[in-house]
């Protein structure tokens, strides 16, 4: 097995060769499941633990304050212990909570969290999903979720979560549609809907430098709906602490409540690794035109390092955002989806149809 | 036109308000040593607290085991929460005069408000505020304490 | 299928059910134990209704038990926010009651003691309101410039909060020797920070389209539920204390009644950023003058008012304080009363808030700037 971390390719597909040749196929596609399906479990959870650590240590440098320092050394195990915490605790129901919708609601908002992460490319050969449909395939499941959290609203049968629920409903479906338009954006410029596709072609400049004004234009728009998507300040109406306690999660608690926390934190996740996948060239390193030196030094950090390293930066800058801005109102959380996002969208697609014709991009 | 010129410039206003919030934020996140919290456990040795802080009532005894205070009851009279409790004694002096003295000085430090009243009321002196601010205890029967010391007396030369 | 189509024909639009929420007693947003009995349709608000009463403490007959000094260790905990302001309202009303002059050194280190209250206390809401809209924040930055002041606090009176510091004929003790220097130095570090507030909160768009034209109060309905203070003042009603009836230093300083004549959320909120810089001014204007002299007058080991009653207001951080005494010549009180302003503001929120969104009801509560202790008493 030939391990490089530059190239994951001949890893996997070594893998995939020996498992092909000592087990009966069925058992080999199987046991390959498995390996993958344990493979993101761990991924999601100790990346998610990492992001609630991080989140509460960035949100912590915002305030001027130390954030969490008791638990290891920095707090680094500050997550792990709340983690077990939420592990042991009491699984309480409301008595007149819808049962089964109650119990499933978890399930649904993390499996589609689950599903989206499949499609992303860490690195060379690092991605079980390689669809020629990617972006359609990712915009498709990303809107699952969102059942998840409505039926975690109506099963709890407390008015609190219910309009918490109803909020987050119209908001997805609202900035779905602000997601799908700024991916599309990208993908009249990358010409396929391919991720693995979509990294290639950013081999010379990342979109964003390639695309210029509709690119940053369709970033911009891509963060702030992508933020909306994640249900994070400023557009956490649906579990907006001041009005509605905890939302569409105000009755649950324990192993529950925690996947609602960690689908938020991969949703996060999510959201950053597209922008940076699509925006900012996913692994690839950063290339300048012709300074060879300063390309062949870029080259050395191994793309994994690039992938997190841009899905870091997003994601600190959607925790800014969370830090800085006050919540919006629910009416004005649509009016800035179809009155400003939606028009600006629109004519930025026809902007990049325009650039694309024209060959006005680098 | 006019209100789609209005319309793009309410965009870049709106977008401009934005950026200065996040222009003070960003300033201290970039800082972060210059944070304001104290580690407060950690700290404790260096901590001082100020000379007025009203941590709890105390009765401070010399080397001699000696206090200042006569049992008059002014604190237990100016105390608006009956937290003070004076017990009195009286003995024979070996001139053969009768004196009522001190026997216990019980403060239930769970009643009190720390309102500074009876230290201001005290005629000698005998108690002041003191700065020890970590009063949890496991039991509520330890928040009431006998401030005088056992076996101490009243310091010479107090005015009765 | 018949039924269900007369339904349709009968109602021309969805139909939509009302519903009670209770918001409170344990609720995030209620700064304590207030309870509001909401009834909403969808998420607009239709009704309002305050229940009070669930830290009711009966400060006002445990006065009745207790001497004239031991009263201002109650006042502190009613309106812990602007705990010095209803000491001195207790004192300056037995003071003249007994027609004792304090000396001007007193009064001039009581209106330096209010304006920083008024100050500490208009930081903390300035935080809370911040963390209402959801600018979570506003609150560390609030709290991190009122930690200075009650740091001054705590080297004069000896507290951070229930300072005591106002007693019946002068003060509990005389200014720390750094006083005036802490100030001064406070003084310069916050006018750097008070533009942050702007910056961060004031002139943020998010923020101007939650409260511009939000939770409108008329001059009219102001004056008939009494609402007092920054809130008042917003809807144009001046009702400033300190500029009608002056008490202590009042009469010497220079200083403007901030009014506003917007009457929305906005205006409650800029109102009390504009009485944070007059408080800075008064500061200035006080703290190199203060005069010589004794902290206290010489009182009588037991005060006795004499028979009859006594009213004296002052201007706390949320509106007009009124102490109300009703002596009977003896060494306690037969009667007190308190004129809390919290209790009157918090009345006029049905008006406010009726016809806007839920979320609107908590940013309108928010800039009443509620303290619920001082509701209920």
């Amino acid at each position: 097995m030939a391990f490089n971390i530059y190239d994951f390719t001949t890893l996997t597909h070594d893998i995939h060769v020996g498992l092909a040749e000592s087990f009966s196929p069925v058992l080999a596609t199987t046991i390959e499941w498995v390996i993958v399906g344990v493979v993101y479990l761990l991924f999601v959870a100790l990346f998610g633990l990492f992001l609630v650590y991080a989140e509460r240590k960035v949100c912590a440098a915002f305030q001027q304050r130390l954030g969490p320092t008791r638990v290891g050394p920095w707090g680094l195990l500050q997550t792990i212990a709340d983690f077990i915490k939420l592990l042991m605790k009491e699984l309480i129901m409301p008595r007149k909570a819808d049962r089964f919708l109650y119990n499933l609601a978890p399930f649904i908002v993390i499996i589609a969290s689950f599903l989206a992460i499949a499609v992303l490319p860490f690195a060379p050969g690092l991605q079980s999903l390689d669809f020629d449909i990617g972006v359609f395939y990712l915009t498709a499941v990303s809107s699952v979720g969102v059942i998840g959290i409505l039926l975690a609203g109506w099963s709890s049968n407390n008015k609190y979560s219910l309009i918490g629920a109803m909020r987050s409903g119209a908001q997805i479906l609202s900035y779905e549609l602000s997601v799908s338009l700024s991916l599309l954006t990208m993908v009249v410029f990358a010409g396929t809907m391919q991720f693995s596709a979509i990294v290639e072609g950013q081999r010379d400049a990342w979109f964003i430098f390639s695309g210029h004004i509709p690119a940053v234009i369709a970033f911009v728009v891509f963060l702030i709906a992508g933020t909306a998507e994640t249900n994070r300040g400023p557009f956490d109406l649906a579990e907006a602490e001041s009005e509605l306690v905890a939302g569409f999660h105000t009755e649950y608690s324990g192993i529950k409540f925690a996947m609602f926390f960690l689908a938020e934190y991969i949703n996060l996740f999510i959201v950053s690794a597209v922008a940076a996948t699509v925006f900012l060239g996913g692994w690839m390193p950063l290339h300048f035109g012709n300074f060879e030196s300063f390309n062949h030094v870029m080259d050395f950090i191994p793309p994994v390092m690039w992938f997190f390293m841009k899905v870091l930066g997003v994601i600190f800058v959607i925790m800014w955002f969370k830090w800085t801005f006050p919540r919006l109102r629910v009416d004005q959380i649509l009016t800035l989806e179809w009155k400003y996002l939606l028009p600006i969208n629109l004519v930025n697609i026809l902007l990049m149809a325009l650039v694309v014709l024209t060959k006005f991009h680098f | 036109m006019k209100s789609f010129i209005e319309y793009i410039t309410s965009i870049f206003k709106g977008v401009w308000t934005l950026l200065i919030g996040m222009k003070v934020t960003g300033k201290y996140v970039f800082t972060p040593w210059k944070h304001v919290t104290h580690s407060y456990p950690e700290n404790r040795d260096t901590l001082v607290m100020f000379e007025r802080f009203r941590g709890e009532v105390i009765m401070p005894h010399d080397a001699n085991n000696e206090h200042k205070c006569t049992g008059c009851g002014i604190c237990e009279l100016n105390c608006p929460n009956g937290s003070i409790e004076i017990i009195s004694k009286s003995i024979v002096t070996p001139e053969g005069k009768k004196k009522r003295l001190i026997d216990q000085h019980i403060y239930h430090l769970g009643m009190c408000t720390l309102c500074n009243l009876c230290v201001k009321a005290c005629p000698t002196g005998a108690i002041v505020m003191g700065q020890n601010f970590e009063h949890a205890v496991w039991d509520r029967a330890k928040l009431t304490k006998v401030l005088n010391q056992p076996g101490s007396k009243i310091s010479e030369g107090v005015k009765e | 299928m018949s039924e269900i189509k007369e339904v349709i024909v009968k109602t021309d639009r969805l139909a939509t059910d009302k519903y009670q929420v209770n918001m409170g007693p344990q609720h995030p947003s209620t700064h304590g134990v207030l309870r509001l009995l909401v009834t909403l349709e969808g998420e607009k608000v239709l009704n309002v209704q305050p229940h009070t009463g669930y830290i009711h403490s009966g400060i006002e007959k445990m006065c009745e038990a207790i001497s004239y000094p031991q009263i201002i260790h109650l006042t502190d905990r009613m309106d812990y926010l602007s705990a010095h302001m209803s000491n001195e309202a207790v004192a300056l009303c037995v003071e003249n009651a007994l027609q004792i002059e304090v000396p001007d050194r007193v009064k001039y280190i009581r209106t330096i003691m209010d304006e920083l209250t008024r100050l500490a206390s208009h930081q903390l809401w300035w935080c809370v309101y911040g963390m209402d809209l959801g600018a979570l924040t506003t609150f560390f930055y609030g709290l991190r410039d009122r930690e200075l002041i009650l740091d001054i606090f705590e080297e004069t009176c000896g507290a951070r909060m229930t300072v005591s510091y106002s007693t019946p004929g002068g003060l509990m003790f005389d200014i720390h020797p750094n006083f005036q220097k802490r100030v001064k130095d406070y003084i310069k570090y916050f006018k750097t920070k008070l533009p942050e507030y702007d910056q961060l909160l004031s002139g943020n768009v998010i923020m101007r389209e939650r409260t511009e034209g939000i939770g409108y109060l008329t001059l009219e309905e102001a004056i008939d539920f009494g609402v007092t203070g920054p809130s008042g003042r917003a809807s144009g009603f001046s009702c400033d204390v300190r500029k009608h009836q002056p008490y202590s230093a009042y009469p010497f300083v220079k200083f403007n009644e901030i009014l506003d004549h917007r009457c929305d959320s906005l205006a409650r909120y800029e109102v009390r950023i504009k009485e944070m810089w007059e408080s800075i001014s008064i500061i200035e204007q006080l703290i190199d003058n203060i005069p010589e002299g004794d902290y206290a007058v010489k009182m009588k080991g037991v005060l006795k008012l004499p028979e009859g009653e006594f009213y004296q207001r002052a201007e706390s951080a949320r509106g007009e304080f009124g102490v109300f005494i009703v002596s009977d010549g003896k060494k306690n009180p037969y009667r007190v009363k308190f004129r809390s302003p919290g209790f009157s503001n918090l009345f006029a929120l049905n008006n406010m808030a009726k016809g806007h969104k839920i979320a609107d009801l908590v940013a309108i509560m928010s800039t009443l700037d509620l303290i619920i202790p001082d509701i209920d008493r």
